[in-house]
């Protein structure tokens, strides 16, 4: 990137976050659900989500367009139906067995490199999204600003998936293509601890 | 007198200011910027109505300059008609409903890249802004300060829209208007879980 271009990125962050400031509320109750950040924080505070949010990228970044951006746009919307079924108190079974189940199909899925048709792909990476979205529906406290805690909510989910898609980037080079696939082996292996931590 | 010349120095002394600002106060009269830009802080501030109104300006945009032109003067005016009827109304409590509702269509419309006709992204403007400029008229009495205040949303409508109806319909390459479409997904499946959350009655 350009040295101006550069400048001109930071005016911009600086910009926005000047214009979301929020009041400081240094004596936030715990557990308290009250704004963008507590939104933000809450999908990366879980390391089997991240985990399987970071697969996706992956994922994505190995099978290239459309992939590349169909995943990661079905992931948030199909994440925020189960996130709202747990809201409503709808109830869905297995749902720690489904989150480590996705970290082991998405991770195996980059460590073998898999190129299923796209509609396949989706399916199943709209499947294990209903459950991430339930666990976060269930879990979420009682708030006082919905509106911005859903926002950070989403969009901490879809920075998790761009993690995954820049280090999937290096899928273009024979070494990245190794390493991508020790990264999925990783993300299953973290998979099967969650397993084995919701059954036991 | 202190000089600041190298950019990185300016970013930083920018960043520290963000970092250190206190309450936004759009509601209070102390602020001292009269109420038209109260009602320009109000609506800057607000993101049931920002986002929204930035959804309705990305489609736009995705669609084309025409969509975009159209957007620009049906929004505001609709916005201010909205607001007007809306100020001899009583306060209601139902903005955070309609809000996600706006939230799902638009952002669903956006993440679709949907090919609608400039007649329905008129219809759409008008709608939009004529419920969301009632529900901020709301309350809001029927003072002279107010309409002024009104003034001042429609003003950051328009000014919203311009800008970015005009920064999208300038996108050329295939991965920024791909960008603009994972944008309105976040918007739709925020709109998504404000649903759930307004339907269980936090």
């Amino acid at each position: 990137m350009k040295p101006g271009s550069q400048h001109r990125l930071a005016q911009a962050i600086t910009l926005l976050a000047t214009l979301w400031a929020e009041t400081a509320c240094a004596h936030v109750l715990k557990d308290e659900a009250y704004g963008f950040l507590t939104g933000f924080l809450h999908p990366i505070s879980g390391a089997d989500h991240v985990l399987a949010m970071v697969a996706v990228g992956l994922w994505s970044a190995q099978l290239g367009p459309p992939a590349i951006w169909v995943l990661p746009v079905a992931f948030p919307l199909v994440m925020a139906m189960g996130g709202m079924l747990g809201f409503l108190g709808v109830p869905l079974p297995g749902v720690e067995y489904g989150i480590a189940a996705s970290a082991i199909l998405l991770g195996a899925a980059v460590a073998f490199e898999l190129r299923p048709p796209i509609v396949m792909a989706g399916l199943l990476v709209g499947i294990f999204a209903i459950f991430h979205g339930h666990a976060h529906g269930t879990e979420l406290p009682l708030g006082q600003s919905a509106l911005l805690y859903s926002m950070g909510f989403v969009i901490a989910t879809g920075c998790l998936h761009a993690v995954g898609i820049g280090i999937g980037t290096v899928h273009r080079w024979t070494w990245g293509q190794k390493i991508l696939r020790a990264a999925g082996t990783i993300v299953a292996a973290g998979g099967f601890f969650f397993l084995w931590k919701a059954v036991a | 007198m202190i000089t600041v010349r190298s950019p990185q120095a300016r970013s930083l002394v920018a960043l520290v200011i963000a970092l250190t600002c206190g309450p936004a106060e759009a509601h209070l009269n102390a602020t001292g910027m009269g109420p038209i830009y109260d009602g320009l802080m109000h609506f800057l501030l607000s993101p049931e109505d920002l986002v929204p109104a930035l959804a309705l300006a990305l489609l736009a945009g995705l669609r084309g300059a025409p969509y975009g032109r159209r957007a620009l003067f049906t929004l505001p005016i609709a916005w201010l008609l909205g607001s007007l009827f809306g100020m001899t109304a009583a306060a209601v409590s139902i903005g955070a409903l309609f809000a996600s509702i706006w939230f799902l269509l638009l952002g669903g419309l956006v993440a679709a890249d949907a090919k609608l006709s400039i007649k329905v992204m008129t219809a759409l403007s008008a709608l939009l802004g004529l419920v969301h400029g009632y529900l901020n008229g709301t309350g809001m009495g029927e003072s002279v300060s107010a309409v002024i205040a009104v003034l001042g949303i429609a003003a950051g409508v328009s000014v919203l829209v311009a800008l970015v109806a005009a920064f999208v319909v300038k996108l050329r390459a295939h991965w920024a208007r791909i960008a603009v479409r994972v944008g309105g997904s976040w918007i739709a499946a925020s709109g998504l879980l404000m649903l759930g959350w307004s339907m269980r009655g936090f």
